[in-house]
């Protein structure tokens, strides 16, 4: 692959997808779920005949439980969100919506504020704490290689496609918040971190061969452009890369249509999170490394 | 070879085995029965409700909390298990980021579906207290409505804490309160002394005790009651006083706690989650298959054999540890079937590079083992970090997603490079003609 010349249009695609994950978090921000904001969703099934969503609403609004959100979920149920409920208030809004027919309750969940911000806290105490250990791991695995570029940037490198990989479901995140109302649970930091392991173990496997091939130049006595090393390390795993991507997005293309509600989003989460993974090691992590080496040379 | 071959055929006979066990196990019969090797199910796929409630040890001295907490799980598990739920579960928690928060009790009900009666299964711990009316306020204990007006008590520190008992008795006072139902609280040796203290101080004043923060009488101190013993007088039945005891008994705990959220799923939709979860997980692994044996021909065949013996290691460790699982935990597991052929894959695609260098075939998959050990060793590594700390710092849905991801790793790091490679060199594909060489290739080209 002809890394040198075309060095610049590498970059094209990261950039123009995170700037429109940017703007798309910018302009519609990102809808927390009940388990990171506090509130009660509950979810009905009515037998026979469902009433409409308007209807839901109208019962509702006598009761004081503030902004009610009815959803339909399937053809029979209405999923419905309101603020935190207290014991009565829960039943209140039981009686109510039996009113409209034999309605069952499937689910109900009610979570304290507190309980929510804290989720959001570890959480993102978790992501920084994956964020250092991957970095230290990368320079620690990476020791050995320490020409032309150092083994530390082989790490800054990876949490540079990290930062992208991650960011890009969570661009399409907010898009789907504003289409369709899709939230931000516990299950989509799972799925974030789990993109984080993902995009590593791609990366890893790119520069793993960088670091054998540098290593065969080195025995041999060879002397050859990195920005070439770099280019036939990714030829040569290129055929990994899409496959085993190919493989995952199969079975969580399987979980995504198949799937429990529960996992739905999660399993979309990480299909995005996977596509960019697999691009971004061949496009935006090595490209980098031969950036950096010929930027390093200049200077 | 013939190492190979036998290794081979002992860990297919152990894999049929397991398979068995899993088989045997998983009967709907066994499942029901709730046998040990049983599935264990989470609440959103058997259907329950998970209460969570915080407890409030402001008022418990700090090297008490941890007693205080334990004594407060213990309660609430003997009256749980009076509710006659099947394996219900109390677990203590302390919330906050970094584990330095509240304190929280979570209760799991399997196949309790009905939130408020779960709450009112659990109740609220009665808290007892006594306090002193203040000087002044004698006359105005009580507001216009009959309830308790707080601001004429002061708190004496004497609480349920100090109970070492409470009993059924019938007054033997005099006149009207001569046969009255009362409870009598026994103090702990420290509660007797605090009680004689209090009583010795302020004879002529009026103690107020308090059930739950109502005040239930408001005795007036005779004298020193040196024998930590007080009698509580009300309006009680027998009936009243009896059940009183029993919840003081019970719940003689300093640590009141709230309820912060409830989760509850219906059982059919957590069957239907459940069903959807093997679904997709069969889905997934069939298309998988059709994919691998299609694309890399005998080492996809391969890694298809050893994919199937690594689900069957998984879904029997499942079993043995056991992992309840849960829907994020299925979607755990079915990732990790995806990864678990990741390592199949660089192998693969190793061991064909060495057959282009002209490497006959033996030597071609050891060394393409050798090659892609580094790569699967140290991405394997990197998926383990990540577990550990969403093991460490998740909440419960979380950590059921995190142990079976780091689960399948490990095991999916011994299937890959054992099982995959003795199988590989066990089939012994010799010579460097065309069948040989296209048995292990791959893809379309050449």
């Amino acid at each position: 692959m002809e890394i040198s010349k075309n060095l610049k249009y590498f970059f094209i695609l990261p950039a123009v997808l995170s700037v429109l994950s940017l703007t798309a978090i910018g302009l519609w921000g990102l809808k927390p779920g009940i388990d990171l904001s506090g509130g009660t969703l509950m979810q009905v099934t009515y037998q026979g005949v469902p009433p409409t969503a308007a209807q839901v609403q109208g019962v509702l609004s006598p009761i004081s439980v503030g902004e009610a959100r009815v959803q339909p979920t399937g053809t029979q149920g209405y999923s419905i969100r309101t603020r935190s409920l207290s014991d009565t208030e829960h039943q209140e809004v039981g009686q109510a919506l039996a009113t409209l027919g034999n309605v069952h309750e499937d689910e109900f969940a009610s979570v304290g504020p507190t309980i929510g911000s804290e989720l959001l806290h570890k959480g993102l105490i978790a992501l920084g704490l994956v964020i250092v250990c991957m970095i230290l791991f990368i320079a620690f695995a990476f020791r050995a290689v320490s020409k032309p570029v150092a083994s530390w940037k082989y790490g800054v490198v990876a949490i540079i496609t990290l930062a992208h990989d991650v960011l890009i479901p969570t661009g399409l995140f907010a898009f789907l918040g504003y289409y369709n109302g899709a939230e931000v649970d516990s299950l989509f930091i799972v799925g974030l971190l789990t993109i984080l392991g993902i995009s590593i173990n791609d990366t890893i496997v790119v520069f793993d061969r960088i670091r054998e091939n540098l290593a065969h130049n080195e025995a041999a006595h060879r002397h050859e452009d990195f920005s070439v090393v770099v280019g036939r390390s990714i030829m040569q795993t290129l055929a990994r890369s899409i496959n085993t991507s190919l493989t995952v997005i199969i079975v969580l293309a399987a979980l995504w249509l198949s799937g429990p509600v529960a996992t739905k989003d999660f399993a979309l989460t990480l299909i995005v999170g996977m596509i960019a993974g697999t691009y971004s090691s061949i496009f935006l992590a090595t490209p980098l490394l031969v950036a950096w080496e010929r930027w390093q040379k200049k200077a | 070879m013939f190492a190979l071959r036998y290794t081979s055929i002992l860990i297919l006979i152990a894999a049929a085995a397991l398979g068995f066990f899993i088989y045997k196990t998983t009967q709907p019969q066994y499942q029901a029965a709730q046998g040990r090797f049983a599935f264990k199910l989470g609440l959103d796929l058997s259907g329950g409700t998970e209460l969570v409630y915080n407890a409030d040890v402001t008022k418990v001295p700090a090297a008490n909390v941890n007693d205080s907490l334990t004594a407060l799980q213990t309660v609430i598990e003997r009256r749980v298990n009076a509710f006659g739920v099947s394996e219900p579960q109390v677990q203590l928690e302390q919330g906050g980021a970094l584990g330095n928060g509240v304190h929280r009790l979570i209760i799991d009900l399997p196949g309790v579906t009905d939130v408020n009666q779960a709450i009112k299964s659990i109740g609220e711990t009665p808290t007892l207290e006594f306090k002193l009316v203040k000087q002044g306020f004698e006359a105005s204990t009580t507001n216009a409505d009959g309830t308790a007006n707080l601001n004429a008590f002061a708190d004496t520190g004497l609480t349920g804490e100090y109970l070492s008992s409470a009993s059924l008795q019938f007054g033997n006072g005099s006149g009207a309160l001569s046969s009255a139902p009362v409870v009598e609280v026994n103090f702990n040796t420290a509660g007797a002394r605090m009680f004689a203290d209090i009583t010795k101080k302020n004879v002529g004043k009026q103690l107020g005790i308090f059930l739950d923060g109502q005040l239930i009488s408001a005795p007036t101190i005779q004298q020193e009651i040196d024998g930590g013993t007080a009698i509580i007088s009300g309006n009680f039945t027998a009936d009243t006083a009896k059940a009183l005891a029993t919840n003081l008994n019970l719940g003689a705990l300093p640590v009141p706690i709230t309820l912060e959220s409830t989760d509850s799923i219906g059982p059919t939709l957590g069957a239907q989650a459940l069903a959807a979860g093997i679904n997709a997980g069969l889905i997934g692994l069939i298309i998988l298959s059709i994919f691998m044996i299609l694309w890399y021909r005998v080492p996809g065949i391969v890694a298809v054999v050893s994919l199937f013996i690594y689900s069957i290691m998984m879904l029997s460790l499942f079993k043995l540890i056991p992992v309840v699982l849960t829907s994020a935990g299925l979607a755990g597991f079915i990732l990790s079937i995806g990864l678990a052929v990741d390592a199949n894959i660089l192998i693969a695609e190793r061991v064909k590079e060495e057959l282009s260098d002209g490497k006959p075939p033996e030597e071609a998959i050891r060394e393409g083992f050798k090659r892609a050990w580094s790569a699967i060793r140290d991405s394997n590594i990197a998926h383990i970090i990540a577990a550990v700390i969403l093991f460490w710092l998740g909440t419960s849905i979380i950590k059921g997603f995190a142990l079976v991801f780091g689960l399948g790793v490990i095991v999916s790091l011994f299937s890959a490079i054992t099982i995959s490679r003795t199988f590989l060199l066990a089939l012994g594909i010799k010579g460097t003609g065309k069948i040989s060489h296209f048995l292990l290739r791959s893809g379309l080209r050449k």
